[in-house]
C-alpha cells in the first residue's frame, strides 16, 4: 500500500507544527522522518495514522497494492489497516506478551474473527518471528526494553497491517541494542516488505535503514532522497549539518576558490565543508588556508579525528587518514593550516520562499 | 601495616544518621495515635462487652437497630454503583481529554468534600422539602423525598460522590492515552477498549475507590441527620440511631451498636491493606 501525502499542514494554538508538507510514500518503501525535537515528524506520523487531524487542505490518501484493483482511500481503516509501534511501546501492562500480540485478533468482529486455534496458531509464529515464544507468559514489565519493542512491534504486525509506522521506535534503548535492533528491522522489512515510516532523531538510524530520508526541520520538509543524496548533496545548511558534521568558513569566492584574506568588496559567503573535506597543511599556502591549532587528536577508528581551533575561535572537526597523518607528522597542539578542499555554498535562509 | 584508619570499628561502620531525632518523631506519631485512636476505639470495645454478651447482643436484635441497619445498607447500596459509574466516567473525561468547563467539573467534583455534610443535607430539604423549590410538585403526585428513604439515599449519594473520581483521575492522567490509542489502532472498538484496555488498567483505584464511598457512606451522620427526620424504624439510619440511644442515655446500646460501625471500619482497612499488597505483587497494576 501507498501512501500519499499532500499539503500537510497542522497548528496547535498559536504554534504551527507542521506546514503544508507533502510526501510520497511507494508500495513497500522504508522511509525516515528525520528531525530534531520538536520539528513536528511525530505529529506528522500521527496525522497519517488517523490519531490526529490535519488542518484544512490536506490530505493522506492510502494507494492500493500495485496490481491490486480498485481506488485508493483516504482513511486509515475500511480495510487498510495501519499498525503503528509507539515510542514508549504501550504494551498493555495488565496482560501477558501473548495477550499483546493477540490482542488486534480478538477484537474483531464480524467475517474476519478467528478461532481461538487460529488465533494461538498466529500469534505463536510472530512470537518465533521476534524469537521471544519462550516468553509468552511473561508480564512487560518483567521484560527488557528491547523486548518490550519486538513485542510491540509483533503486536502491530499482528493485524496484517498494509502500512507501518514507528515513533522513534529505538530512541528509548541504549546503544547496543538500538545496533541489534536496527538490523534485525531492516531484516525484517526485507522479508516482509510492508510500506514503513518511521521518526527518529538519530541521523545514523535514519541513513543506515532506511530506503529515503525525508528530513524536516521546524515543520517544513527540507529535503527527501535517498540517504547518499542527502549525505552527500544536501539541499540546505541545515540538512547538511543534521546529517552530519559541518565546517563553517567565512570568506569570499574568487575564481572559484574560497579567500580568507583579501577582497573585501566581494560579498562574504558561508562555505559548508565536511570532516574528510579539509586538506590540513603545515606551511602557509595561499589564500585559501586558515591558521589553526590542533587542540585534540583522536587515533580510534579507522581515520584519525582531529579537533581544530581557528584563531578566531572557530572550532573544525577534520579527518584524515592515517597515513596522510604520518606523513605530515601531526601532534597534538601542532599550529598547522587547513584549507577546504571541497565545500558548499547554500543561499541564505530569508532567500528561499 | 597500619591501620588506614583508627577508631571505633562501630563509629565507622554504622550509617552516619542521627537514630536520636528519628525515634522521637516516631515515638510522638505512635503516642498521638495511641492516644486519639487505639484507646477510644478500645474503650468503645470494652465499653459494649461491659455487659457480657447477652447484653451486647441484644441491641443489634432489636428492630429498630436492625431496620437502621437495612436502611443503611440500601442507602450504600445505591450511592456506591451510581459513584462507580459516575466516577469512572468523569474521571476518563478530566484524565484524557480537554474541553470547555473541565475546570469547573473538577471543582464540582470536591464540592461536596469542602462544604460541611451539615450544608449537604440542607441543600436537598431546600430543594426536596415541602417548603423547598420542588416541594410542591412533589407532594402533589404523593412522592416524599425528605423525612423519607429516597432522601437519605440522595444524601448519601451526594456526600460519598467524589471518593472514586478523586482516586482514579491522577490514576488515569498517569497512564496517559497511549494504551487506548494503541488499542484503536489495533482494531478495537470505543467499547472494546474501554472494557479490555481502560478499566483493568485502573482497576485497583477503582476497587479503592468504591471501599472508601462504602465506608463514607455507612458512616455518614451530618447530612443524612438533616434530611431524615429521625422516625425510628422508618428513617433513622446507623448512624442515627446510635445517636438516638446515645440521646436516651442508653450507653450499653450505643456502644455495642458502634462497635458495628468499628468493625466496619477495620474492615475497610484490612481490604485496603490486602489490596495494597496485591497491587504491589501484581503485574505493574
Amino acid at each position: 500500500m501507498s501512501i500519499e501525502i499532500k499539503g500537510i499542514s497542522k497548528s496547535f494554538g498559536g504554534f504551527t507544527a507542521l506546514k503544508d508538507i507533502s510526501l510520497s510514500v511507494a508500495t513497500g518503501e522504508l522511509v525516515a522522518l528525520l528531525g530534531p525535537s520538536g520539528c513536528g515528524k511525530t505529529t506528522l506520523l500521527r496525522i497519517i495514522a488517523g490519531l490526529e487531524e490535519p488542518d484544512r487542505g490536506g490530505s493522506v490518501r492510502f494507494g492500493p497494492a500495485p496490481g491490486a484493483a480498485g481506488p485508493g482511500t483516504n482513511s486509515a481503516d475500511g480495510g487498510h489497516q495501519i499498525g503503528f509501534v509507539f515510542q514508549h511501546y504501550a504494551l498493555f501492562r495488565h496482560m501477558t506478551i501473548f495477550e499483546n500480540v493477540a490482542f488486534g485478533l480478538r477484537v474483531r468482529r464480524g467475517s474476519g474473527r478467528l478461532g481461538e486455534a487460529a488465533i494461538k496458531e498466529k500469534v505463536m509464529a510472530l512470537l518465533r518471528l521476534i524469537q521471544m515464544e519462550m516468553l509468552a507468559q511473561r508480564y512487560p514489565h518483567q521484560l527488557s526494553g528491547g523486548q518490550r519493542q519486538r513485542v510491540a512491534l509483533a503486536r502491530a504486525l499482528a493485524v496484517e497491517p498494509r502500512a507501518l509506522l514507528l515513533d522513534e521506535p529505538f530512541g528509548a534503548l541504549d546503544a547496543q541494542v538500538r545496533q541489534e535492533l536496527r538490523r534485525w528491522l531492516r531484516r525484517l522489512h526485507e522479508e516482509l516488505k510492508i510500506t514503513t515510516l518511521f521518526v527518529t532523531h538519530d541521523q545514523e538510524e535514519a541513513l543506515e535503514l532506511a530506503d529515503r530520508v525525508a528530513v524536516i526541520n521546524a515543520g517544513k520538509l527540507e529535503q527527501v532522497g535517498s540517504p547518499a543524496e542527502v549525505f552527500n548533496d544536501p539541499a540546505s545548511e541545515f540538512v547538511m549539518n543534521f546529517v552530519g558534521k559541518v565546517n563553517l568558513f567565512q570568506g569570499r569566492l574568487v575564481q572559484g576558490q574560497p579567500v580568507f584574506d583579501c577582497c573585501a568588496d566581494a560579498p562574504l559567503l558561508r562555505f559548508c565543508a565536511r570532516a574528510h573535506e579539509l586538506e590540513i597543511e603545515t606551511r602557509h599556502n595561499g589564500g585559501s588556508t586558515l591558521p589553526a591549532r590542533i587542540a585534540r587528536m583522536l587515533d580510534t577508528g579507522a581515520q584519525v579525528k582531529m579537533e581544530l581551533r581557528g584563531r578566531e575561535g572557530q572550532a573544525w572537526h577534520a579527518e584524515l587518514s592515517h597515513d596522510r597523518c604520518r606523513e605530515l607528522g601531526l601532534r597534538d597542539g601542532q599550529e598547522i593550516w587547513v584549507r577546504p578542499r571541497q565545500f558548499r555554498i547554500f543561499p541564505p535562509r530569508e532567500a528561499r520562499a | 601495616m597500619q591501620p588506614l584508619s583508627t577508631g571505633s570499628s562501630s563509629s565507622v561502620a554504622r550509617a552516619r544518621v542521627n537514630t536520636g531525632p528519628r525515634r522521637l518523631l516516631l515515638g510522638l506519631a505512635l503516642g498521638y495515635l495511641a492516644l486519639f485512636l487505639a484507646l477510644p476505639v478500645a474503650f468503645i470495645f470494652i465499653q459494649a462487652l461491659a455487659g457480657g454478651w447477652r447484653a451486647y447482643l441484644t441491641p443489634m436484635s432489636d428492630p429498630m437497630a436492625l431496620a437502621a441497619i437495612k436502611l443503611t445498607l440500601v442507602a450504600a447500596a445505591v450511592a456506591v454503583p451510581v459513584n462507580l459509574v459516575f466516577g469512572v466516567a468523569a474521571a476518563w473525561c478530566i484524565a484524557k481529554f480537554e474541553f470547555t468547563g473541565k475546570t469547573a467539573l473538577t471543582a464540582l467534583i470536591d464540592l461536596p468534600l469542602t462544604i460541611s455534610p451539615v450544608i449537604s443535607g440542607l441543600l436537598f430539604v431546600l430543594i426536596f422539602g415541602l417548603q423547598g423549590w420542588l416541594g410542591t410538585w412533589l407532594s402533589a403526585r404523593g412522592i416524599s423525598i425528605i423525612f423519607a428513604a429516597p432522601g437519605i439515599v440522595l444524601a448519601t449519594v451526594f456526600v460519598t460522590l467524589p471518593f472514586v473520581a478523586r482516586e482514579l483521575i491522577p490514576l488515569m492522567a498517569e497512564r496517559g492515552k497511549d494504551d487506548e490509542e494503541a488499542a484503536l489502532l489495533l482494531g478495537a472498538s470505543g467499547w472494546q477498549t474501554f472494557w479490555r484496555v481502560t478499566l483493568p488498567g485502573v482497576k485497583w483505584g477503582v476497587f479503592y475507590g468504591g471501599v472508601l464511598s462504602a465506608a463514607r457512606a455507612v458512616g455518614e451522620f451530618g447530612a443524612v441527620s438533616m434530611v431524615s427526620g429521625h422516625i425510628r424504624g422508618r428513617t433513622n439510619t446507623l448512624t442515627l440511631h446510635i445517636e438516638t440511644l446515645y440521646n436516651e442515655y442508653n450507653m450499653t446500646a450505643a456502644f455495642a451498636v458502634s462497635s458495628l460501625l468499628l468493625l466496619l471500619a477495620l474492615a475497610t482497612l484490612a481490604v485496603q491493606t490486602l489490596m495494597n499488597r496485591a497491587e504491589s505483587g501484581a503485574a505493574g497494576g
